[in-house]
This record gives C-alpha cells, sequence and structure tokens, in this order.
C-alpha cells in the first residue's frame, strides 16, 4: 500500500461564498444596497436598525429586512414598527446566518422596486465573519456600554466589515467611554473604516449616517447603470 | 462556535473529491488554516471528529497548517508578515496596512490516501 497525495486547493466554504456572489450580483442588477448588520448581544443592533429603516422609510425609501434571530420572533415584531417590510430567520440555535438561508428567505419575496435591504446578523463577533451573505456593506456596531477593546478581542469581524457604528454614543459619558482610544482600536484593526457615533436612542449623528447609507445607494446605481 | 459547519462543509467537499477519484480510504486531511480565519484549530479538530463519524473521512486525521497573517504595505510597497493581530502596521516602517494578503484562509490542500491498487 503506498500513500499518495490527492491535491485539491478548494476554499472549504466556496459553497457559501458562490451563492453569496449569485446574491451580491441580483441585489446589484435591481439596485439594491444591501447591508449585513453583525455586532455582539445587546450592542443595540434592532432598535438602530429600526429607526434607520424608520428614518429611510420617512425619506420615501422602500426598504426590507431578513432578521436572524434565534429562537423568538420579538426582534421582527420590533422592526416591523418601523413601516418595512421584515421577515424572520429562526436559526435554531445556528450561531450565524449563511448565504443559503438568505437565498431560502428570499426565494418567495420579489424584492423588485426596493432601495435598502437590511440583514440583521445573529449576535455574535465572531462566526458571522466567514460567512459572506452578499450583502454591498458588512455593518459592525461597536456600543459605548461595551469597552472601547472589542476590535482588539474580535479583529477578523472588524476588518471584515466595512463601516463601524459606535452605538449609544448618549451613554458615552455615563459610561466614561474613550472615544480616541475605541477609534485607535478600529483603526489599528482596520485601517481607514468609516466610523459613525450615534444614538438611536436620542437621533444624535443618524443624519450623517442616512447621508451616507443614500450616497452609496446612489453611487451603486451609478456604477450598475454604466456596467 | 461555527466550527461544526466548517467541518461539516470540509468533509461534504472532501469526501466528494475521494470519491470523485474512487478513493476507498482516506488517511489524512490537511488544512490551510489563516490564523485571521476566526476559527480555532483545538475546536475544529474536535468538530472533525463528529463530522466525519458517519462519512468515508471516519477515522482519518485532520492535519492543520497554520498560515501566518500577511498584509501588503502601501509603503514599503512589499508584502510584509504581521505577527500581532491587533495591530496590523507594517513591522518595519509602521504603517498601518488595511490590504490582507494572506491569513484569512479556511483551505482543503490535499488529502493523503492509501486505498490498494
Amino acid at each position: 500500500m503506498k500513500p499518495r497525495l490527492l491535491e485539491l486547493r478548494k476554499a472549504i466554504l466556496t459553497k457559501n461564498d458562490t451563492l453569496a456572489a449569485g446574491l451580491r450580483e441580483d441585489f446589484r442588477n435591481r439596485g439594491i444596497l444591501v447591508l449585513n448588520i453583525v455586532s455582539s448581544p445587546g450592542a443595540g443592533k434592532t432598535v438602530f436598525l429600526e429607526r434607520t429603516m424608520e428614518a429611510l422609510i420617512e425619506h420615501g425609501f422602500r426598504v426590507g429586512a431578513l432578521v436572524g434571530d434565534l429562537q423568538t420572533d420579538s426582534d421582527a415584531r420590533f422592526l416591523a414598527k418601523s413601516g418595512a417590510a421584515v421577515r424572520q430567520i429562526e436559526t435554531l440555535g445556528n450561531c450565524h446566518l449563511e448565504a443559503s438561508m438568505i437565498c431560502d428567505y428570499l426565494a418567495d419575496w420579489d424584492l423588485q422596486g426596493y432601495d435598502f435591504f437590511f440583514i440583521e446578523n445573529v449576535g455574535n463577533l465572531v462566526c458571522p465573519a466567514n460567512y459572506d451573505l452578499g450583502e454591498a456593506l458588512r455593518i459592525v456596531l461597536l456600543s459605548t456600554t461595551e469597552g472601547e477593546d472589542k476590535p482588539l478581542k474580535y479583529p477578523p469581524m472588524f476588518n471584515s466589515s466595512d463601516v463601524c457604528i459606535i452605538s449609544k454614543i448618549d451613554l458615552a459619558e455615563a459610561v466614561e467611554f474613550e472615544r480616541r482610544v475605541a477609534y485607535k482600536h478600529v483603526q489599528s484593526v482596520h485601517p481607514m473604516m468609516p466610523i459613525f457615533e450615534v444614538s438611536a436612542k436620542t437621533g444624535a449623528g443618524m443624519k450623517h449616517w442616512l447621508d451616507f447609507l443614500i450616497k452609496k445607494l446612489q453611487v451603486l446605481r451609478a456604477e450598475t447603470v454604466k456596467a | 462556535m461555527h466550527e461544526l459547519s466548517i467541518a461539516l462543509n470540509l468533509v461534504e467537499l472532501a469526501e466528494a473529491a475521494a470519491r470523485e477519484a474512487t478513493v476507498t480510504h482516506v488517511d489524512a486531511v490537511h488544512l490551510q488554516l489563516g490564523v485571521f480565519s476566526g476559527v480555532v484549530p483545538d475546536s475544529l479538530l474536535l468538530a472533525y471528529e463528529l463530522a466525519t463519524e458517519d462519512s468515508l473521512l471516519k477515522g482519518s486525521q485532520l492535519v492543520i497548517e497554520e498560515l501566518p497573517l500577511r498584509v501588503f504595505c502601501p509603503n514599503c510597497e512589499a508584502e510584509r508578515e504581521i505577527e500581532n493581530l491587533q495591530l496590523l502596521e507594517c513591522p518595519d516602517c509602521g504603517t498601518l496596512c488595511g490590504e490582507i494578503t494572506q491569513g484569512k484562509e479556511i483551505k482543503l490542500s490535499f488529502l493523503e490516501i492509501s486505498d490498494e491498487t
């Protein structure tokens, strides 16, 4: 018996990456800006998302969302208050969303005519980093109450994200949040990443964030037309 | 803990490749794992045992080759290895580097097989 080697050189998540690439192309062709929102549990993803969607709808945009939640549908019900079309993905204990889940949940949802589509990932700063969902932008939330060192504890997550939102900025002073240190930590694992400071509660910083999103949508559409 | 999910994907790929090559016994599966992949090697080894349970790969060994983090330094115009995963700074000139060239891999490299032919 002579041992031999069978060369493969294949990425393990090829299947997920292929599905995600297909989703991305489809979203692009339809001119929909898709965002994948990640954070640790309790960073304020749901409220932030609700306010963001509500404001976009007020601006006249059509908005939808898929919400990953371990067991409950409370997040989905809360988000529906924004007026957006919301569906819940019950992950049944899974620690992250995968592209195949997005495909399944969108199979009978015609997104034609939508402007923004949000995917709220499972609250977890490790696992979702590896799974491309076909999003145009990955948004990582860092709340002032969590401490400034989160980026250093989860470098791949912060590195793989495109935008960092510092949430609960209204509590910054109360929890002695050190803004300078937080910025330094974000930049040390992801140089030049755009950072927005917001408070979903007071509305502070929301306008700046919304302007950014609308600009991104315009850029996406301009590129789609060119292509 | 997404290591089980990674392991199941790995087993699916490796098993398909083995069957395609009409291999009946796999001794070892070699995987390249970047240190910036977010996957914990020990957890993956544990998950691998579970994931191979009812497969052609049962009893095979998972061999993990860890790949260091490498970035492209725009200032040096060269690739640099980074040891501190919390600070993507060029060891030569101190520039913060955003472009990762290696370290995120989760890649099946090859199978060691010893079938009787």
